[in-house]
């Protein structure tokens, strides 16, 4: 099996996060207590939502540039990774949340934006499903997926900022960059994040070559 | 030229709005009925809403309003007459048209839905200038997101839920400010205590603006 040198960096990566971000020495603070790991697992999956949502963004005007349906076909898949990427996100940080706030769900601002994100982009699925039209549909799914992007910019980059967060780091809770993201969470916190968003590109790549292929299929059959 | 264009269809909006008068009457008749049905349900007759439940539900019921009043704006136009639009304006001013249109509409809608809303559940309301810079401001911000997913909305075919399910996670940001900033108005809060709402508002009304002059043209097409 040959794959190219981006996969292997992705195998690596994630083997590298899951042992030793399971073995290494960790810092122990009060509360977090081991949970701190989650840290590779839990914050990586917004960063790779955010960046592939935002391929899907950038092949949607792509598509109203130039329409070719593989552009149309990436803006979809990469959405509906994101949308995998943010139920992980969340259900990572929901069990995270139980052992450290008691709750699953607990009224944090994070947590409210997160959730109607998901909306937005569970919104967009409807939406293309309610076209019969290949066309019409990979026009206006891309129209809508740019305008809910930039709506989405507001809530998760600046609401957040404006009202107190139990999240570590917020409204005076410790946080990971005050003291004690120190040098052993980094060494596994930054190729956690680049292996989880190859992991997810990867994915795209895929779902999209499948689908381009099916479509040939269709075409020819 | 993009501007007389504006001001020609924003007429015609509003003549339009004139003539078939049942429509914004059907709107005035929603909101009091929905004002009455809130007022019987929380049974106000043995004492009144606390502030923060007082608040909440008066944007609520406007948002609601908000999305029935505006999901009518491109549904309502025929077939017919849509291409001829397209052969005469372009589709900048149709947006931007509709969006002021809708924005005066709004704004029509939501003084009138506070002054019954103060007459029936009572009026806790210490600011009230402030109190209506707000409800300007959210007429201006329900109006100009709602449009564009109207817009997208009426290409489908299950338009109504479709408005609504598009609709609600985009308006959410600018709810929580206004209702933030509506509640300051109501504990009569010195208005700078407001600014920084104020300000992501008109931030985020300038995004959903500009992303929707960028966009409409694509979706005119189709």
């Amino acid at each position: 099996m040959r794959l190219s040198w981006w996969k292997w960096l992705t195998i690596l990566l994630l083997l590298y996060t899951v042992v030793v971000g399971m073995l290494s020495e960790v810092p122990r603070l009060a509360i977090l207590n081991e949970t701190i790991r989650n840290l590779y697992f839990h914050v990586p999956m917004w960063f790779g939502m955010i960046v592939i949502l935002l391929v899907s963004v950038v092949y949607s005007i792509k598509y109203l540039r130039n329409p070719l349906s593989r552009n149309d076909i990436i803006a979809y898949e990469a959405a509906k990774v994101g949308i995998l990427f943010g139920v992980l996100g969340i259900i990572t940080g929901m069990e995270w949340a139980r052992f450290t706030w008691g709750e699953f769900w607990s009224n944090d601002p994070k947590q409210n934006a997160s959730a109607i994100g998901l909306l937005i982009y569970f919104a967009y699925l409807i939406l293309r499903g309610s076209f019969q039209d290949h066309q019409q549909r990979a026009r206006i799914g891309a129209v809508y997926n740019i305008f809910a992007f930039a709506a989405l910019i507001p809530l998760l980059f600046i609401l957040p900022r404006l009202t107190d967060s139990l999240h570590p780091g917020n409204g005076g809770n410790p946080g990971f960059n005050a003291y004690d993201l120190d040098s052993r969470l980094r060494a596994v916190f930054y190729p956690a994040v680049l292996g989880w968003t190859l992991l997810g590109v990867w994915v795209v790549h895929l779902r999209t070559r499948l689908e381009v292929l099916k479509q040939r299929f269709y075409e020819n059959a | 030229m993009l501007l007389k264009e504006v001001i020609y269809l924003m007429q015609k909006d509003f003549v339009l709005e004139w003539r078939q008068k049942y429509a914004f009457n059907g709107m005035l008749l929603y909101v009091g009925s929905t004002v009455f049905i809130c007022y019987l349900s929380f049974s106000l007759r043995f004492g009144s809403l606390e502030v923060p439940v007082w608040n909440a539900l008066y944007w609520i019921i406007l948002l609601f309003t908000a999305v029935n009043a505006i999901a009518k704006g491109f549904a309502q136009e025929s077939r017919g007459r849509l291409l001829y639009y397209y052969s005469v304006v372009s589709p900048q001013g149709v947006i931007l048209a509709k969006m002021i249109y809708n924005a005066a509409l709004m704004l029509v809608l939501s003084l009138l839905c506070f002054t019954f809303y103060a007459v029936v559940i009572g009026n806790p309301v210490q600011d009230v200038g402030m109190f209506l810079v707000t409800i300007v401001l959210g007429a201006i911000g329900f109006a100009s997101s709602l449009t564009m997913i109207s817009g997208i909305a009426a290409k489908a075919a299950n338009t109504g839920t479709l408005m609504a399910v598009l609709s609600f996670p985009v308006m959410v940001p600018m709810l929580l400010m206004l209702m933030k900033m509506s509640k300051n108005a109501i504990d009569g809060l010195d208005p700078s205590v407001s600014l920084d709402e104020a300000l992501v508002l008109l931030a985020i009304n300038m995004i959903v603006v500009t992303v929707s002059y960028i966009l409409f043209p694509y979706l005119w097409r189709s």
